[in-house]
């Protein structure tokens, strides 16, 4: 039984279809990846997948429950991390778990413990009573992935997870993020348009191009189709996508991009 | 790293418990549960204004110009007619009033502030109805407002104002305060979630607030106006909540439109905005 599963998905912005008839289908305990330059349709499609934006036609059922007719069921099942910062700098850490904690419900009797575990699970404990706003980037995003868990998810959605992070801050993200994999089992479906991420935590990636996948299976699998020995997961992409630097990004986009890199870094 | 599979495992989340029987017990928990989460975000706000209260002290430069300048000049030019009352009387629930438009109408500034983050976004993403969200941001608002309220009393005992002590009359002049907040800060909501950019909202900001205040009770009765300009005053919700802080502030204040209909439109006008907001707010989203 599939977790996750679209049906010709697609979401239009006036002329322009942001995602195109995007059919596909993740498994229980999975890491899926969607891969993809800047303005590939990658952020449309999780906000359609987290209920945020309604899709325009096609279907998508995430955890059992279908993203338009039953958004207050999906949201009880899905833990979401958005790309820009979303943690609270003007609360404490611990501020920030416990209105969380709050919002979905966990009785008051577990709410402590689990926002003490969740603190633990992301080596947090230390700074729980600081203001967020003096935390450094990778603290900052580690304290989004424990917000996100608190309500225990059958599923997480994280829309480029490392983004705006230097590179060993980058890797203790990828390790909780492993470790949220291994020892919780909780699938996880991450976009990114970063290769060396996608060979390090996917189990299998989809190619997004232009609102439209254009290469799905696990990462030795996309590499052997391109063939050859020496092949990186970056020939790949750029196999299928053509010279993918000058499509996508606006400058609305960019520039809040680097805002929000200027202040997690 | 030391984790352990119950930290974060799958299948822990659960539907709140269905309350037993039907129909009506179902819809109040529903309500129960509106109120608690409305209230989740309010403390939310209350507990970002006790780590840094600043702002409050620099808002309450505006009301004391007001009242000290501009209140004691009309006072000596005696130009405004404001019959029995001292007219920094008349003035006092006037700028009380204002200052709860100016701190409620740029609250719309921090829905952008969110959404240019992806605050916006994860609150959205949770199981929250959107008119809790709305209406717990709203009265947040009514909390700064009530920040503002302290500074006008202290203002107004210091410039010799007879305020009313009697409890009913101060727990009357909360209501409206935070009655009013709820009303143009979800005003402001509204708007940021159409212009969706800060320098945008400042201009339409800055082009609502005038006519708002000017267009109102607050510094002259309304029958001193031109008849145009006193169909536009008896539209402002404004004077309505001017109306009735003149009443209940003051130690033998008077009501001119009566404090049943004052009340009523102010709750009418709120509870239209915030459905009206609970259906724009996702769209900030996009």
């Amino acid at each position: 039984m599939a977790i996750l599963r679209t049906e010709d998905l697609t979401r239009a912005f006036g002329p322009i279809l942001a995602v195109d008839r995007l059919t596909l289908s993740v498994e229980p305990g999975e890491v899926f990846g969607l891969l993809g330059p800047n303005g590939a349709g990658k952020t449309t499609t999780i906000k359609m997948l987290t209920t945020l934006l309604p899709p325009t036609s096609g279907r998508a059922e995430v955890a059992g429950f279908d993203v338009r007719r039953q958004q207050a069921r999906v949201r009880r099942r899905i833990g979401y991390v958005p790309q820009l910062i979303s943690a609270d700098g003007a609360l404490t850490g611990y501020e920030n778990l416990l209105i969380f904690a709050k919002l979905y419900d966990i009785p008051r009797a577990e709410r402590e413990g689990r926002i003490r575990r969740a603190l633990g699970f992301m080596q947090l404990e230390d700074s729980a009573d600081r203001l967020v706003k003096q935390y450094s980037g990778g603290m900052i995003r580690r304290l989004e992935i424990a917000q996100s868990i608190l309500h225990r998810p059958e599923i997480l959605f994280m829309d480029e997870p490392t983004v705006g992070l230097d590179p060993g801050a980058r890797r203790i993200v990828w390790e909780h993020i492993r470790a949220l994999r291994d020892n919780a089992g909780t699938t996880i479906f991450l976009t990114t348009h970063l290769m060396e991420e996608a060979d390090e935590l996917c189990g299998r990636v989809a190619i997004m191009h232009l609102g439209r996948i254009v290469a799905l299976g696990s990462p030795s699998e996309l590499k052997q189709a391109v063939g050859g020995e020496a092949v990186t997961l970056d020939d790949v992409f750029i196999h299928f996508t053509g010279n993918a630097l000058d499509s996508g990004g606006t400058f609305r986009e960019t520039s809040r991009e680097r805002r929000t890199a200027r202040r997690l870094g | 790293m030391r984790h352990l599979a119950s930290d974060a495992q799958p299948g822990g989340w659960a539907d709140p418990p269905a309350a037993p029987g039907r129909g009506l017990w179902k819809a109040g928990a529903a309500v129960v549960g509106f109120i608690r989460k409305t209230l989740v975000i309010a403390e939310l706000e209350f507990r970002k204004l006790r780590h840094d209260p600043t702002e409050l002290l620099t808002r309450a430069i505006q009301p004391a110009l007001w009242l000290i300048v501009f209140g004691k000049v009309f006072s000596r030019v005696r130009a405004i007619p404001t019959g029995d009352l001292p007219y920094i009387d008349f003035l006092s629930p006037g700028i009380l009033a204002q200052s709860v438009l100016f701190i409620a109408i740029f609250y719309g500034i921090a829905i952008i502030w969110e959404r240019d983050l992806g605050l916006v976004h994860k609150f959205l993403v949770s199981p929250t109805p959107r008119a809790a969200l709305v209406l717990g941001k709203a009265l947040s608002a009514g909390l700064r407002a009530l920040t503002q309220a302290l500074i006008v009393y202290l203002l107004a005992l210091l410039l010799g104002v007879r305020v009313s002590w009697r409890p009913a009359d101060l727990f009357g002049v909360i209501a409206a305060v935070v009655l009013g907040a709820v009303c143009f800060s979800t005003f402001s909501l509204i708007i940021a979630c159409i212009v969706k950019t800060r320098e945008r909202f400042m201009g339409i900001g800055q082009v609502l607030t005038m006519p708002l205040f000017f267009a109102s009770n607050a510094i002259y009765p309304v029958g001193v106006m031109p008849g145009w300009l006193q169909v536009i005053a008896r539209a402002n919700p404004l004077s309505y909540e001017v109306d009735a802080l003149r009443s209940l502030m003051l130690e033998g204040g008077v009501s001119s439109f009566g404090l049943a209909l004052d009340f009523g439109i102010l709750l009418g006008v709120a509870a239209v905005l915030v459905v009206v907001g609970a259906w724009f707010y996702p769209k900030v989203a996009i």
